[in-house]
C-alpha cells in the first residue's frame, strides 16, 4: 500500500516537474500545443471524476466547460473586471451552475441521466445563441491582451501561459489523487461499484453524487475559464454537444478511473488528429480508425491498460 | 570486403577529399551568403486556413479551388519578388478551437509567411487572437464585420472581401425605392441573423422605410410555417436571410403559405450559396430578388475580367464547374480568396518582402493600398480599402431570378457601401 503511494507520487510529481521542464526544449508550436492539452486535461480530469470514478456518464459537460468560460468572460466583457476576479467568476458559475444541474438531472440514473445532461447543456448552447446581445452569440467574443494580464503577468505571452496552464493541470491532478485518497473518494468508487450496497450500507448516495457533480463541475469550468483568458476568445462553439463528447473521448482513450488517463487521453487526441491531418485530408477517418483499434485493444484506455498489465499500483 | 564499406564502387579517397573540401569551403562562406541564397530560392508560403470539414465545408472546396487558381497564375507570371508562391493548407473544421490551432501550426510548424483565407466569423474571431500573439498577417475572407468593428487588432485584414455592414446598408436604397417601404424580416436568431436586423433596419428607416416585424428563428428549427402568421397583412417586402440546409424547407413552406400573391422577396445568395436555383422546391423563388457579392450567372454586360476568372476557376456560365453541372459554386464569396491573393502579392512587392523580418513592412504596405481597379486581378469589381478599419469596401450587386436564373438588375456604387471608421488599427503597434 505505502509502496504503491510513493510510486504513485514519485509518477504524478515526475510528471508535473518533467512538463515544467520540458518547456525549455519544446519548439514553440509543440509549446503551444502543450498548453492547450494541459488546460483541456483539466477538463478532462473533472469530467473523470463523474464519470471514471462515480460512474456517471453525462454528456452534457460543455455547459460547465462554458459556464467558466462565460463567467470569466463576461465579467471582463461587460464589467471590465481584472482577470483574478473574473477567474472567480467563472468558478463560481461552474460550481452554481453544477449544484443546480445535479440537484435536477440526479433524480434520474443511466440512460436517462445522459439525456437530461444532454438536454440540459443543449439548452445552455441555445441561451448563449439567444443571448447574442452580451454574448455575440456564435461569433463569441475575444479578450483582449490587455484583458488578460494578471498580477502584472502577460498571460498571452507563451512562456507564461505555458506555467498558468501547468499549474491549473497541477492542481486538476493533485485535487483528484487527493480526493481518491478520503472517505469522500472512495464512497464515490463505492457507488460506482455497486450502488445499491452503498446504499445498504447507509451513504447517502444522492448527496455524494450531487458532491461529485459539483466538483467534476466546478473542475471543468475552471479549464473553461482558463481557456478563454489563456487563447483570449469565448465562443458559443464550446457549448456545443462536440464538446461534450470529446472530454468522454479523452476519458475514455486515456483510462476512466485513472488519474492519469485524462491527461494522456487528450494528449493522444490531439496528436493524432494534428499529425493524421498532415498525412492526409481524411484525417478523420485515421482519427477513427485508430480510435476503433485502442478501443477494441485497450477497451480500458492506455492508462487503464498500463494498471492492468504493469503498474498495478497505479490510481 | 574492408574496401566496399570504407570506399564505396565508384569513390576514391581524392574524391572523398575534394568533397570534404567543398563541404568545409561552403561552411566557411559567411551567414548572410547562405541565408541570400535561401530567401531567393524558397517559396513564399501562404498558410490557408481552409474549411474542409464542418459547416463551411461547400464554401471551403470552392475556396480551395479559387486560391489554387491564383496561385498559378502568380506563379507563372513570376511568383512574388521573385519566388514562387506555395499554398499550405490545412483544415481546421470549421471550429474555432481548431482554427486557433491550425493558426499556431501554419506560423510555428509550417513556418508560413502569412496566414490567409477564413471564411467563418466564429473561426475567424477565435483565431485572430493568436495570429495577433503571433505577429502573423492574417487575412481573412469572411465578410464579417468583426475587423472594421475593431474587435480584432492590427494583424488581421481583410482586403478582398466586403463587410455584411456595407453590404446590408447598400441594400436599403433599392429596396425601399423599387421593392417596397413596409419590410419584414425573417432571420436566423444568432450573430449573422442579428447583424442583418441592426443594420438593414437603420438603413432602411434612413431611407423613410419601416421593418414592421422581426421573425427570428431558433437555429435548431426545420419547420418555418408556425411563424409566417405573424407576417403583417400590409407587408410590402419579406426580406429573409436563411442559411443552412433549412432553407430549401423554408422557400418551399413560404410558397406554400402565400401561394401565388405573395409581397415581394428580397433575400441574401449566402442561403443558396452551392444550391441550384433548379433545386425542387424553388421555383417559388421565381421574380423574386438577391443580394449577390458577384453574380453566379454570366451576364450580358459580363466583363473581360469575369470570363477570365471564370475560366481559370473552372466556373460555367452557369456558376457551377465546368466538369460538373451539379456542382455548383460558391460565386457570390470565393472571388475574395483570388483577389486577396493578389493584395498579398502586391503588398509584398511594395514591401520588398523577403522573409518573416517583413512581417510588419507587409501591414504597413497593404494598410496603404487604397484604391484598387477593376482587372484581371479583381474581377468583381473596384474596391477601396480602407487602411484604418483594415476592410475593402466595393459594388455590390442586386439580381432577380428569371427563368432559374438570376439576372443582374442593379449595381450599387461603392460610396452607397460606405459607413464611418469605428476603429484606428494603425495607432496599434506591431
Amino acid at each position: 500500500m505505502n509502496e504503491g503511494l510513493g510510486k504513485s507520487a514519485a509518477l504524478h510529481v515526475g510528471l508535473i516537474v518533467v512538463l515544467a521542464a520540458i518547456q525549455f526544449v519544446l519548439p514553440e508550436y509543440h509549446q503551444g500545443n502543450l498548453a492547450r492539452i494541459m488546460v483541456l486535461a483539466g477538463y478532462a480530469a473533472g469530467y473523470n471524476i463523474l464519470f471514471g470514478y462515480t460512474g456517471l456518464l453525462s454528456l452534457g459537460h460543455a455547459l460547465f466547460f462554458a459556464a467558466g468560460m462565460y463567467g470569466m468572460g463576461l465579467s471582463i466583457r461587460l464589467l471590465d473586471a481584472a482577470p483574478a476576479p473574473a477567474l472567480l467568476a467563472g468558478l463560481a458559475a461552474g460550481a452554481v451552475v453544477s449544484l443546480v444541474i445535479g440537484v435536477l438531472a440526479l433524480r434520474t440514473a443511466g440512460v436517462a441521466f445522459m439525456i437530461v445532461t444532454l438536454m440540459f447543456a443543449q439548452a445552455g448552447y441555445l441561451t448563449i445563441l439567444l443571448m447574442g446581445a452580451y454574448t455575440r452569440g456564435d461569433e463569441g467574443f475575444v479578450i483582449s491582451q490587455a484583458q488578460r494580464v494578471m498580477w502584472g503577468i502577460d498571460l498571452s505571452d507563451p512562456v507564461n501561459r505555458y506555467y498558468a496552464a501547468l499549474i491549473l493541470f497541477a492542481a486538476c491532478l493533485l485535487v483528484t489523487l487527493r480526493l481518491l485518497r478520503t472517505r469522500f473518494g472512495r464512497a464515490l468508487i463505492a457507488i460506482r461499484e455497486n450502488e445499491e450496497r452503498a446504499r445498504m450500507l447507509g451513504y447517502d448516495v444522492f448527496r455524494l453524487k450531487l458532491g461529485a457533480v459539483v466538483i467534476s463541475g466546478t473542475m471543468s469550468a475552471a479549464s473553461g475559464a482558463a481557456y478563454g483568458l489563456l487563447f483570449g476568445y469565448a465562443g458559443a462553439g464550446f457549448a456545443s454537444v462536440q464538446y461534450s463528447i470529446f472530454p468522454l473521448l479523452w476519458v475514455l482513450l486515456g483510462g476512466a478511473g485513472t488519474a492519469l488517463g485524462p491527461f494522456v487521453g487528450t494528449l493522444f487526441m490531439f496528436y493524432l488528429i494534428d499529425l493524421s491531418s498532415g498525412l492526409t485530408t481524411a484525417y478523420m477517418l485515421v482519427a477513427g480508425v485508430v480510435l476503433v483499434l485502442v478501443t477494441l485493444f485497450a477497451p480500458q484506455g492506455l492508462a487503464g491498460e498500463l494498471r492492468r498489465r504493469a503498474w498495478r499500483w497505479l490510481p | 570486403m574492408t574496401r566496399k564499406i570504407t570506399e564505396p564502387a565508384g569513390q576514391t579517397r581524392r574524391g572523398a577529399l575534394r568533397t570534404l573540401a567543398a563541404g568545409a569551403g561552403a561552411a566557411a562562406l559567411p551567414l548572410w551568403a547562405r541565408y541570400a541564397q535561401a530567401q531567393t530560392s524558397e517559396p513564399i508560403r501562404v498558410g490557408f486556413q481552409v474549411h474542409r470539414t464542418g459547416i463551411g465545408a461547400a464554401y471551403g472546396r470552392w475556396y480551395d479551388r479559387t486560391t489554387q487558381a491564383a496561385a498559378k497564375l502568380i506563379n507563372e507570371a513570376g511568383g512574388i519578388n521573385g519566388r514562387p508562391l506555395e499554398i499550405v493548407a490545412e483544415d481546421d473544421g470549421t471550429d474555432a478551437k481548431r482554427g486557433a490551432e491550425v493558426v499556431e501550426k501554419l506560423a510555428t510548424q509550417l513556418r508560413c509567411d502569412v496566414g490567409f483565407g477564413t471564411l467563418f466569423s466564429h473561426v475567424v474571431i477565435g483565431s485572430a487572437p493568436r495570429a495577433g500573439e503571433l505577429k502573423l498577417p492574417y487575412f481573412v475572407v469572411s465578410e464579417g464585420h468583426h475587423v472594421a468593428s475593431g474587435m480584432l487588432n492590427r494583424w488581421t485584414l481583410q482586403p478582398g472581401i466586403t463587410d455584411v455592414k456595407s453590404q446590408v446598408q447598400a441594400m436599403a436604397p433599392y429596396v425601399s425605392s423599387t421593392l417596397g417601404k413596409k419590410v419584414t424580416m425573417i432571420f436566423p436568431d444568432f450573430a449573422f441573423g442579428h447583424d442583418h436586423r441592426d443594420y438593414f433596419t437603420a438603413a432602411l428607416e434612413a431611407q423613410g422605410g419601416q421593418v414592421l416585424e422581426h421573425i427570428a428563428i431558433p437555429p435548431t428549427e426545420t419547420s418555418f410555417t408556425r411563424y409566417f402568421p405573424r407576417i403583417p397583412r400590409d407587408t410590402e417586402v419579406i426580406y429573409h436571410v436563411m442559411v443552412g440546409p433549412a432553407v430549401l424547407t423554408f422557400v418551399k413552406e413560404l410558397g406554400e403559405f402565400f401561394g401565388p400573391s405573395r409581397p415581394e422577396l428580397f433575400g441574401f445568395i449566402d442561403s443558396l450559396e452551392a444550391v441550384s436555383l433548379a433545386s425542387p422546391g424553388l421555383e417559388f423563388l421565381d421574380g423574386s430578388y438577391f443580394w449577390e457579392g458577384n453574380p453566379r450567372y454570366a451576364q450580358s454586360d459580363q466583363t473581360s475580367h469575369d470570363a477570365f476568372f471564370r475560366e481559370q476557376v473552372g466556373v460555367d456560365e452557369n456558376g457551377a464547374s465546368v466538369s460538373d453541372p451539379d456542382d455548383v459554386s460558391t460565386y457570390a464569396h470565393m472571388f475574395g480568396c483570388w483577389e486577396t491573393l493578389y493584395v498579398i502579392k502586391k503588398g509584398m512587392e511594395i514591401a520588398g518582402y523577403q522573409g518573416p523580418d517583413d512581417r510588419a513592412a507587409l501591414i504597413e504596405a497593404v494598410e496603404g493600398i487604397g484604391e484598387m481597379e477593376l482587372s484581371d486581378q479583381h474581377p468583381q469589381g473596384a474596391k477601396r480599402f480602407n487602411g484604418k478599419t483594415h476592410q475593402a469596401f466595393g459594388h455590390q450587386y442586386i439580381s432577380q431570378v428569371q427563368g432559374g436564373k438570376l439576372i443582374k438588375v442593379h449595381t450599387t456604387s461603392i460610396e452607397d457601401t460606405l459607413y464611418p471608421d469605428e476603429v484606428d488599427y494603425t495607432t496599434q503597434s506591431l
